[in-house]
């Protein structure tokens, strides 16, 4: 680099093009936080949604699917699963119909063993999920 | 070495190359299972040997940062560390409680170690690559805050240099955004905003300060060119990265509640983000290119040539591949995700570690500055068996990215997800075959620290 470039320049500009862009992104930030409330569906968390979150989280879902995109790419998308499915008893029957010892030669989702109310929790945080305002996506039902 | 008290690096980056052999071999089980569903099923499902395979790779990557900094704070600030005891009582409480963690993931169910580890009372688990029960995630704060303690007092007392503080400032950045892991609301849209803080703005942000800094030592070290004309490019690149990486986090938020106009934030400055890693690239190879002699440890040049092309094709231009929102909105949570993902953290995180391990562990080891011609020779050998396997774990995962981005969301007849999976299962027998490749070249990286010889002439 050249000789007229000095060293304290470029320092200068490491400091100051962090901090000023750091402020942008805060400022993104707290307008995306006023934004909000029109697009993430907050009205609809109630405590069973709150409480199926926890279940989707203590059993690490997330280590298979993916929730709006995000997670692990072994099993389908989830974000949308209750429009593909149709309804939340659909979900529920297939959560608790995993076979224990799974497929033969083929992936399958574990047995969690979980309760009538834990089935209903995570089946409701699932509507909850797919009410979220995405921006259309995934593109299409299969997700 | 110049200081004794670098030697505390070793503990730690013996533990990395141990953690590293765990995290590949839990890579080869998943890629087994992408293909034979119900291998080691119910034993190990595929959630667990991918929490394995990631966490594991978080944690030798960051006993590679401290074993980092503990070799190169002392002989930069010019002075003796500040406390080597903390240091290695660090290392202890850091393996066991790393071990322990991964034990429970192993031993019990997920849902049976969030109740014994009492996650109700403040829940941080089950979320990607923060898995941790909260126990861990508070241990986790305990090292990080006594080793920025340790290395801050170290540099208090000595010289200041650009690297140090750099360093310094990465290492910071680190254990502050990963306060964020305990930060999780109810709300999803809130809770996935927020995981970026950590997640993004640690790989795509604060790491990449660390990464430069680390590159910037061993080649002030390995070249002999000027410390001026070095720190000044260290400073361009790392500017160029938080310029863009920071607002460039926006390339997470296109499809996760956020507002639409993230689409443009992010587009624009992640589109920017391949700069700084191709500027690295130039800086290397000029540098090497400029040398005042030519350093006894060649193998530690090629891993520093190669960290800075790997990082910039993993990084840089996988993802750019993905990056703009137009084409994300069909491979966002693809294989594409996959591929890069590989790429750029062995590119950039886990070569950055083996370069200065490389660098290193030589003089650790009471030689001058370089294992025996024959033993570098073994260590050149796991470098590109390694390295071109990586890539062609990179390229048949984005074969199989393109095709499932086509198949289940780009044509007019899109096919369910496991209808697709069937069609990739080539790929990925292959990507599983690359990986084997991957795991002979890491047996070869461990065998090259056993082979003896002289150690060739200072040139």
């Amino acid at each position: 680099m050249s000789e007229t470039f000095t060293k304290s320049m470029a320092r200068n500009i490491f400091y100051g093009g962090s901090l000023f862009f750091f402020l942008l992104f805060l400022a993104l930030t707290f307008d995306t936080e006023s934004a909000l409330p029109d697009r993430d569906n907050r009205a609809a968390i109630t405590e069973q949604v709150a409480m199926g979150k926890r279940v989707w989280e203590e059993n690490d879902c997330v280590g298979c699917h993916t929730l709006l995109g995000e997670g692990a790419y072994f099993a389908p998308e989830l974000g949308n699963v209750y429009n593909r499915f149709g309804s939340t008893d659909a979900i529920k029957a297939f959560i608790a119909s995993r076979p224990k010892d799974g497929v033969p030669g083929r992936r399958s989702m574990p047995q969690f063993n979980l309760s009538e109310e834990e089935l209903d929790a995570v089946a409701a945080f699932l509507k909850y999920t797919s009410e979220i305002n995405t921006n259309n996506w995934p593109p299409n039902i299969q997700g | 070495m110049q200081y004794q008290s670098q030697a505390v690096a070793k503990p730690y980056f013996i533990a990395a190359i141990g953690l590293f052999v765990g995290q590949i071999l839990f890579g080869l089980i998943m890629g087994l299972q992408y293909v034979v569903g119900d291998f080691l099923f119910p034993e190990i499902p595929f959630n667990v040997a991918r929490m394995v395979h990631t966490n594991l790779l978080i944690v030798w990557v960051l006993f590679g940062f401290m074993g980092a900094a503990y070799y190169l704070i002392p002989e930069e600030s010019e002075t003796e560390l500040y406390s080597p005891k903390l240091a290695l009582l660090m290392f202890w409480v850091f393996l066991v409680a790393g071990a322990l963690t991964i034990l429970g993931y192993l031993l019990v169910p997920y849902a049976k170690l969030a109740e014994m580890t009492g996650n109700s009372l403040l829940p941080t688990m089950g979320r990607e690559f923060l898995e941790q029960p909260t126990i861990t995630k508070i241990g986790i704060v305990i090292v990080a805050l006594a080793f920025l303690y340790n290395i801050g007092m170290t540099v208090l007392k000595g010289r200041k240099t650009v690297i140090n503080l750099i360093l310094i400032l990465g290492l910071t950045g680190l254990a502050v955004f990963f306060l964020f892991s305990f930060y999780n609301p109810e709300n999803l849209v809130k809770d996935k905003f927020y995981w970026w803080w950590v997640v993004h703005l640690w790989v795509e942000g604060v790491w990449e300060l660390i990464l430069g800094s680390i590159l910037a030592f061993v080649l002030i070290k390995t070249t002999g060119v000027d410390r001026e004309v070095i720190e000044k490019w260290l400073y361009v690149i790392i500017a160029l990265a938080l310029i863009t990486g920071i607002v460039g986090t926006g390339h997470h938020y296109y499809w996760i509640g956020t507002p639409e106009y993230w689409q443009w934030w992010g587009s624009v400055f992640s589109a920017m983000e391949p700069l700084p890693f191709f500027m690295m690239t130039v800086f290397a190879f000029n540098m090497v290119n400029q040398r005042r002699r030519n350093h006894p440890n060649q193998a530690a040049v090629l891993w520093a040539l190669g960290t800075s092309v790997m990082a910039f094709l993993g990084a840089g231009v996988w993802g750019f591949m993905h990056t703009l929102a137009p084409v994300n909105y069909y491979t966002h949570g693809t294989q594409i995700t996959a591929a890069h993902g590989h790429m750029a953290f062995y590119g950039a995180y886990a070569m950055i570690v083996l370069t200065i391990i490389s660098y290193s562990m030589p003089m650790m080891n009471g030689r001058k500055a370089a294992n025996s011609g024959k033993s570098q020779i073994v260590e050149m050998w796991s470098f590109w068996l390694m390295t071109v396997s990586m890539v062609f774990i990179t390229l048949f995962l984005t074969g199989a990215g393109v095709l499932q981005t086509y198949m289940q969301r780009y044509t007019d007849d899109p096919q369910p997800f496991m209808v697709v999976q069937e069609r990739l299962e080539l790929f990925y027998w292959m990507r599983e075959v690359a990986g084997l490749v991957f795991l002979i070249g890491l047996v070869l990286y461990i065998i090259s620290f056993f082979v003896g010889g002289e150690e060739p002439e200072q040139a």
